[in-house]
């Protein structure tokens, strides 16, 4: 394969979804035609994504799209760290697009003289869910901060039309509370990028890492905070985190895998991307985010601990376990870092496939509430083993991959060896051992306690629902069964990371000449250079 | 008096603030389009700060266009303001489209609060002591639970709940009033 054919790949992620969308919106009366373009574009995205997996491990992969030069074209980069999180959002999202074929249409809620799906503008779920995508994958490869900004909006504009699917009066309510809290995050995002434009005169990702550090420190604290302040209202870190449990268990099962499996961990990504690329070395911002992360944890899981609905009980978790991903960046070491990456890779694939169970057993059960499920492990053996191996994970029982991840964090944490580092060490095993009070609690009582007599006993599971599920399950073994090249992967992703120059030497191969932006083919297409 | 070229206009940063003021109080009220209009000043206060960021005002900025010795606009902040537009005119569509639809339901477009601020506002009330309960005769509701009722104006579910204990309670008095 040649470098020409390589770099081919890096924009299809985005481009496959996108395209896809607009034709499932023109042929929206062809339910299966429909079909087939989604599934098509999302596993040929997912292929892509793991040919730039395995590209990108001999270094980043840059592509000056439209052939305008960086800075003043847009670049998109394929680094380990890009590649891996695509490819592990491509397989999620195509399970979870699996199962919502196989789901029929996205649930709604049963409303007096209305039939199910009545109500529900079906047609509009297959574009909108590849946008996502495409936003999602547009986010995890550009080299612009404003770029990231605009794959930002995409993702989040589709995902509020996905909470509020049929328009339901629940889903007003939490898709209100979403959009608000959305829109505020995306105002400070831009004023940041304004703000840090201002200072630099440049919005590139590469440039800032190099012009970053000559401005005064107390304005590049300022501007780092305040992107922090914006990716950590997209990522749920505690005190910015209210929004989510409240308004993610509304949507339809699948949305809800989704949403939970993959818009927080693109905040992580982007706060990942920024503390080791544009913000280097800033020790004090560091001990804030250690607090936060202990914060995040410890009061996420007291809230899952609470609750007696399990897509509740599991929002809360995915707050709680956002902590342990910011325990690693913030701890600003290389086994930190990669120990953060494989617990994101663990956490999407964990988190979505729970709440895709949560799916069947809601199909199942006929709810979610804990008080009126019961006796699931009899009626429904093998819904029980899908419900149990996940949720093990998620409380890290050895040897799946949620333990490994947590072995990581916690040996970084105490070679790191400062007493707040010990602090979250502490606040992680007991933020573990709470997790595992919360998913035995919810076996316990829709699985283990008798039966109440609501649950129907003979309810087919659609086979579709049930085999993309398996497949994630599976998948989140495989990450166990292949931790050993996932966790070198993750740690030589870390390295690159952390460096300070590959990804600079990537963008701007020629150094003398950085930052002059003369594109090499004179081209007048004018439109790739919008940002 | 000379005027450094990168020194923002006055003019302009004022209008900065007085947008971002007057959007975050707009941000802080109930009603979803108040919340929009308040988010669309916003929107329009950060692309002046763009327009700002870019620096002052020049030539057009096309290559070859500008007269000699004077410096041209920088092209890249306009383009991020377009960009921005852009987005902000599609959010406000998906947000007056939601406001509309909650109107259809309830007649207005507040926001609704939290489920869990509800509970926990209801809990609250019900844990907390009550020091007089005039009316208690009338509906055999203590005054707590009355005004947790009073707290709770959407999720009916569990107030069965609660005229149930005050029917225990009820019954409960009864009974030891029969015994003597």
């Amino acid at each position: 394969m040649n470098a020409w054919s390589v770099e081919t790949l890096v924009p299809l992620p985005v481009m496959l979804p996108l395209f896809a969308a607009g034709l499932t919106l023109a042929l929206h009366r062809y339910a299966r035609v429909q079909r087939i373009i989604s599934v098509t574009a999302l596993a040929a995205a997912l292929a892509a994504s793991v040919g730039l997996l395995f590209a990108a491990d001999a270094g980043p992969i840059v592509v000056e799209i439209g052939s305008w030069a960086v800075p003043v074209g847009i670049d998109l980069v394929a680094d380990r760290l890009s590649a891996v999180m695509l490819t592990v959002s491509g397989v999620m999202l195509l399970c979870v697009l699996l199962y919502s074929l196989g789901q029929g249409v996205p649930e709604g809620e049963d409303e007096p003289g209305t039939t199910r799906g009545d109500m529900i503008p079906v047609a509009i779920f297959h574009p909108t869910f590849l946008i996502l995508a495409a936003g999602v994958a547009n986010a995890f490869l550009t080299g612009d901060l404003f770029n990231l900004y605009v794959g930002f909006e995409i993702l989040l504009a589709s995902s509020a039309v996905l909470l509020t699917l049929g328009g339901t009066a629940e889903r007003i309510r939490a898709g209100s509370v979403y959009i608000i809290v959305t829109l505020v995050s995306s105002l400070l995002f831009l004023t940041a990028i304004a703000l840090i434009y201002g200072a630099t005169g440049t919005v590139n990702m590469a440039q800032l890492a190099e012009r970053l550090p000559e401005i005064d420190p107390t304005v590049r604290t300022a501007l780092q905070l305040l992107l922090l302040l914006a990716f950590g209202i997209k990522a749920a870190i505690f005190p910015l985190s209210a929004w989510l449990p409240d308004s993610y268990p509304t949507a339809p099962a699948p949305v809800t895998a989704v949403f939970a499996g993959l818009l927080t961990k693109v905040g992580v990504y982007s706060i990942l991307r920024t503390q080791t690329l544009i913000f280097p070395d800033n020790p004090a911002v560091d001990q804030v985010l250690m607090v936060l992360a202990l914060l995040t944890m410890v009061i996420g899981i007291l809230g899952a601990v609470a609750q007696n609905d399990v897509k509740r009980l599991l929002s809360f978790t995915l707050v709680s376990h956002i902590g342990y991903m910011i325990f690693g960046i913030a701890l600003a070491t290389e086994a930190g870092t990669a120990a953060a990456i494989y617990y994101v890779v663990h956490h999407i694939s964990v988190q979505t496939a729970l709440f895709l169970v949560v799916g069947l057993v809601e199909w199942r059960g006929g709810s979610t509430s804990l008080d009126r499920l019961g006796g699931l492990a009899k009626l429904a053996p093998g819904l029980a083993v899908l419900f149990f191996v996940p949720a093990l994970n998620l409380a890290g029982i050895p040897p799946l991959s949620g333990f490994l991840g947590k072995v990581g964090l916690l040996t970084e944490g105490a070679t790191v060896g400062t007493g707040l580092a010990w602090v979250l060490v502490v606040g992680s095993v007991v933020t573990s051992l709470l997790t595992l009070y919360a998913v035995v609690k919810a076996w316990n009582k829709a699985f283990w306690q008798a039966p109440s007599e609501e649950i129907e006993s003979d309810v087919p599971l659609p086979r579709g629902m049930v085999l993309p599920t398996g497949a994630l399950v599976a998948f989140g073994l495989l990450l166990t069964v292949a931790a050993g090249p996932l966790y070198g992967y993750a740690e030589r992703a870390a390295t690159a990371s952390m460096d300070g120059h590959t990804y600079v030497d990537a963008v701007f191969p020629d150094g003398a000449e950085r930052g002059q932006g003369e594109s090499v083919v004179a081209t007048d297409d004018e439109g790739s250079d919008a940002p | 008096m000379t005027v450094l070229e990168n020194t923002p206009s006055a003019v302009l940063v004022l209008a900065i603030g007085v947008l971002f003021a007057t959007g975050v109080y707009l941000l802080l009220e109930r009603p979803l389009t108040r919340v929009l209009l308040g988010f669309v000043l916003i929107g329009n206060g950060v692309n002046l700060m763009l327009l700002v960021a870019g620096g002052r005002s020049g030539a057009s900025p096309i290559v070859g266009n500008a007269p000699e010795g004077v410096r041209m606009s920088d092209p890249l902040a306009q383009a991020m303001v377009l960009t921005s537009i852009v987005i902000t005119l599609a959010l406000t569509a998906f947000v007056l489209a939601m406001a509309y639809r909650s109107w259809q339901l309830h007649g207005h477009d507040e926001v609704a609060d939290d489920v869990e601020d509800r509970r926990v506002a209801r809990h609250a009330a019900l844990n907390a002591p009550a020091f007089q309960d005039a009316d208690d005769t009338e509906s055999d509701l203590t005054l707590d639970e009355e005004a947790a009722d009073l707290y709770d104006d959407v999720d009916d579910s569990d107030d069965e709940a609660l005229r149930a204990r005050a029917a225990e309670r009820a019954d409960g008095r009864a009974d030891t009033e029969e015994r003597p």
